[in-house]
C-alpha cells in the first residue's frame, strides 16, 4: 500500500499558484494627487457599469482609495464619467 | 488667508462663440471684483456629456484657476445658480499637491507648444 501511494501520477503536473502581490500604484509611483479632470485615468478604477472597484481588486491603499473615490464622484458630477452605464470599456 | 481654487463650469451648447466669451468674461469679472487673482484659464471647448443634463447631451467646458478669499466662492456660486446659461459647476479647493500637479501639467504643455 505504501508503495502504491507514492506512485500517484498526475496527467498534468500540479501547478502551485504563485500569488502576485498586489501593490498600491499611487504609493509605488509616488502619485500624490488624483485628478478628477482626467476620465481616461479614472476609468481604470471603475467596472463596465461605471461602479467604483473595491480595494481588494485594485490593491490601492486606503488613503488613496478615498481620494480615487472622491475624484470619480467629482468627475461624475461634471459629466466626465457616467453614473450608470453598460459597456463602458 | 488666500486659498487657491479651481472652478469648472459647463454652459449650454446653444450659445454662440461670442456669447460663450461673454459668459466667461462675466465670471472672471465677478472673481476680480471679489479680489481674486486669476492664475490660469483653460477652454476645453464643446464636449460630449457622459449623461444628459437638462436634456442636453453636449456642453462648453471652461476651467478657471484662481487665488481668493473664502467668501468669494459664495458669491461666485450664487451667480452660477442664477445664470441659466450655466448647467453645471464645480469649485474645488486645491491642496499643495493639486497645485503642484497643475503647475507641472502647465509647464509640460508649454514645452510642447515651444517644440
Amino acid at each position: 500500500m505504501a508503495q502504491n501511494q507514492s506512485e500517484i501520477r498526475y496527467l498534468t503536473p500540479p501547478t502551485v499558484e504563485i500569488k502576485k502581490k498586489k501593490y498600491c500604484r499611487f504609493k509605488k509611483n509616488k502619485i500624490k494627487y488624483i485628478d478628477y479632470k482626467d476620465p481616461e485615468f479614472l476609468k481604470k478604477f471603475v467596472n463596465e457599469q461605471g461602479k467604483i472597484l473595491p480595494r481588494r481588486i485594485t490593491g490601492t491603499s486606503l488613503k488613496y482609495q478615498r481620494k480615487v473615490a472622491k475624484a470619480i464622484k467629482r468627475a461624475r458630477h461634471l459629466a466626465l464619467l457616467p453614473y450608470v452605464t453598460d459597456m463602458l470599456k | 488667508m488666500m486659498n487657491q481654487y479651481e472652478t469648472v463650469f459647463i454652459t449650454t451648447p446653444v450659445l454662440s462663440e461670442t456669447q460663450m466669451k461673454e459668459t466667461v468674461q462675466k465670471f472672471i469679472k465677478i472673481l476680480k471684483d471679489g479680489g481674486a487673482e486669476i492664475v490660469h484659464e483653460e477652454n476645453w471647448g464643446l464636449k460630449k456629456l457622459a449623461y444628459p443634463i437638462q436634456k442636453k447631451s453636449t456642453g462648453f467646458y471652461y476651467l478657471i484657476e484662481f487665488k481668493a478669499e473664502g467668501d468669494t466662492i459664495q458669491k461666485l456660486e450664487t451667480e452660477y445658480r442664477r445664470d441659466e446659461r450655466v448647467i453645471r459647476f464645480l469649485t474645488f479647493k486645491m491642496d499643495k499637491y493639486a497645485i503642484e500637479y497643475s503647475e507641472k501639467k502647465r509647464s509640460k504643455k508649454e514645452q510642447k507648444s515651444e517644440e
